[in-house]
């Protein structure tokens, strides 16, 4: 027996959810007095591969083939699921990110194994095999056993701090016999929406804002102020359906669900459907110059003020403070 | 262009969740359903406007109960030509999968569409299974599709990105924002939904591999703290010394 993690590389390194999975991993496998193992697939560097080692894995199988470059839910499900009956892995975890959701479901179909999506806890295993996870858009949390043999989890991002330690993981060619029609998409073009700041679903650091700041021309003291904390901008609904701000900056129920260890929220009153996507935040700052703004009782810190004051003002003391 | 379009019961977004039973089962006393907004905002509406513009028939699918009907002629009325009901309850999202996977395959559809998750239960993970269970390829969380012949092209957005793809058909695909514009039915379509075809059929056996054991709702905020908004030099501090945010 043994603990399978899919250790994604995106253009040739670890994310730093990647990190995260594969310390899960490692003390989903110290609970089944077990060793876990990890896989990559695609282009990695060596070095960044063994120090997948220092978060508890001591092998990492690796998985190179031209065309394994580029996402394919097919060729890369195959090799995680031929992977874990290669190891004979009981439990199987990934991300529960935008490929993770197209691998998990066809990997546990594979396999025959019971999924929990989203967990965000270790698994209890006391009687059974408990996870816990967000349900009804952050408003809940529901319990689940899985009760079969085989087992698959998708870890939702910034669910845990993995911390590393010393060790050197063992590197070992994998491969399996890929087939054409494995490789079922094709890739017309690629386009980066961010710029190099975090995305949203793993940005630890969050500022967004609302139809308070009355429009797009306004948010030059929003973008400062996310440069100032390194944090990655954010919107309610309306102000991504009126054009003002891109659609996938966009959190709530129907947007990205985040789960960051500080929000700040601007200029937003805190609808029900907004706070569904956000309330999972460690911290949330709320910004409004609506004392009985309901977002004021979901949040741990407030100010009662206008946010074109207010704002600027706290761009300066973070400077301030980054600079002390 | 024959497309299925998959689609759950969830509750309203404005719905306050609580539990009865011992937190074993979720309240649905005084709660409104509807279709979830995924499936039909995106999926449901971009499946209708391909039919609209290439012709063919857009199928509606639904594993729940007789009180699904609601929502099932809510999707007839914005233009779905026909609907089936898998006449059973929703228990996992493996189960849900086998339930569509067997209609599908009888159904000759070119493209199967689903939603990016369902609001409730948030897996976003039938639309991979489905596609397992078929051998077809998946393209997940789909911002855009347009159809050119027997082939697709789809925008799937990842993080901090997106990927343009092309795929023949058949495929699956999950939807979501961008997409489509919702669309709110009008008279003609809720009097042209009620002789839609609806054809209830029997579920197919499958073992449950995972079971909701209890919910729990998230521990109350303490009260808020506020500062001063001529004082965002406190705030710096709070965040630094006290939430450790910073
Ligand atoms: C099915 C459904 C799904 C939805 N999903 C989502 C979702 O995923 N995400 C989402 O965000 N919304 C969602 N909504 C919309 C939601 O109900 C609210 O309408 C929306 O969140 C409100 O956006 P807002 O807070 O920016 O605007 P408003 O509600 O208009 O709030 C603006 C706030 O700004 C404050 N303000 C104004 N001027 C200033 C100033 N100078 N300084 C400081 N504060 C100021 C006001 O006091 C007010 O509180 C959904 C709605 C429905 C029906
Ligand atoms: N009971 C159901 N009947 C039909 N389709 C469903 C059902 N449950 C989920 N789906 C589809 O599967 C998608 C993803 O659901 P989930 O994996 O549960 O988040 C939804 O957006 C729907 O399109």
């Amino acid at each position: 027996m043994s603990v399978l993690v899919y250790a994604e590389f995106v253009d040739g390194r670890p994310k730093k959810s990647t990190l995260e999975a594969v310390f899960y991993a490692a003390r989903v496998a110290e609970k089944l007095k077990t060793s876990a193992v990890a896989l990559t697939i695609g282009p990695a560097d060596a070095s960044d591969l063994a120090a997948l080692g220092q978060y508890g894995v001591a092998r990492v199988l690796h998985a190179v083939d031209a065309r394994l470059v580029q996402f394919q839910s097919r060729a890369y499900s195959r090799l995680i699921s031929e992977a874990a009956l290669k190891e004979a892995a009981d439990v199987v975890v990934l991300l529960h990110n935008a490929n993770g959701k197209a691998l998990s479901g066809r990997v546990a179909v594979r396999l025959e194994a019971g999924l929990v999506s989203g967990a965000i806890s270790l698994p209890d295993i006391t009687s059974g095999f408990h996870l816990d996870k967000p349900v009804f858009s952050g408003k809940a949390f529901a319990k689940i056993n899985i009760s079969s043999a085989k087992k698959v989890i998708s870890l939702n991002p910034n669910s845990l701090k993995p911390e590393a330690g010393s060790g050197s993981a063992e590197v070992v060619p994998f491969s399996i016999d890929l087939q054409e029609s494995d490789f079922d998409a094709k890739l017309v073009s690629r386009e980066s929406v961010t710029n190099g700041v975090v995305p949203l679903p793993e940005a630890e650091l969050v500022v967004s804002a609302g139809r308070g700041l009355k429009g797009p021309e306004n948010w030059g003291i929003i973008e400062q102020l996310a440069e100032s904390l390194g944090a990655t901008t954010a919107c309610s609904r309306p102000v991504a359906d009126t054009g003002w701000r891109p659609h996938h900056e966009h959190v709530g129920q129907t947007g990205v669900a985040i789960k960051p260890n500080l929000y700040i929220a601007i200029g937003i009153s805190g609808a029900i459907q907004h706070l569904a996507g956000v309330n999972q935040s460690k911290t949330i700052v709320v910004i409004n110059k609506d004392a009985e703004a309901p977002f004021f009782k979901a949040a741990d810190y407030g100010v009662i003020g206008d946010a074109f004051e207010v704002v600027p003002r706290l761009t300066e003391a973070i400077r301030r403070f980054k600079n002390s | 262009m024959n497309i299925l379009v998959c689609i759950s019961k969830v509750p309203d977004t404005t719905t306050k969740i609580s539990f009865t039973g011992n937190n074993s089962t979720f309240n649905e006393s005084g709660v409104q359903f509807i279709i979830n907004p995924y499936d039909e905002w995106y999926a449901l509406v971009r499946a209708v406007e391909i039919r609209e513009s290439l012709g063919g028939e857009v199928t509606v699918l639904n594993v729940g109960r007789a009180e699904n009907e609601q929502i099932i002629r809510k999707a007839l009325a914005i233009g779905a030509d026909k609907a089936i009901r898998v006449d059973a309850d929703p228990r996992d999202a493996l189960y849900v999968a086998r339930q569509i996977a067997e209609q599908a395959k009888v159904g000759n559809y070119d493209m199967i569409m689903l939603g990016k998750e369902t609001i409730d239960y948030n897996g976003s993970v039938v639309g991979g299974m489905v596609a397992e269970m078929l051998n077809l390829p998946y393209i997940s969380l789909a911002s855009n599709l347009q159809v050119d012949g027997k082939t697709a092209t789809l925008v799937r957005d990842v993080e901090g990105g997106k990927e343009v793809l092309q795929i023949s058909m058949p495929f699956v695909t999950s939807a979501q924002k961008g997409m489509a514009e919702a669309r709110i039915p009008n008279m003609r379509g809720i009097m042209m939904s009620k002789s839609k075809p609806l054809a209830i059929v029997p579920p197919v056996e499958v073992s449950g591999l995972s079971q909701v054991e209890s919910f729990q709702l998230p521990p109350e905020k303490g009260h808020v703290k506020l500062v001063a908004p001529d004082n965002m030099d406190e705030l710096v501090r709070l965040l630094h010394e006290e939430a450790k945010a910073i």
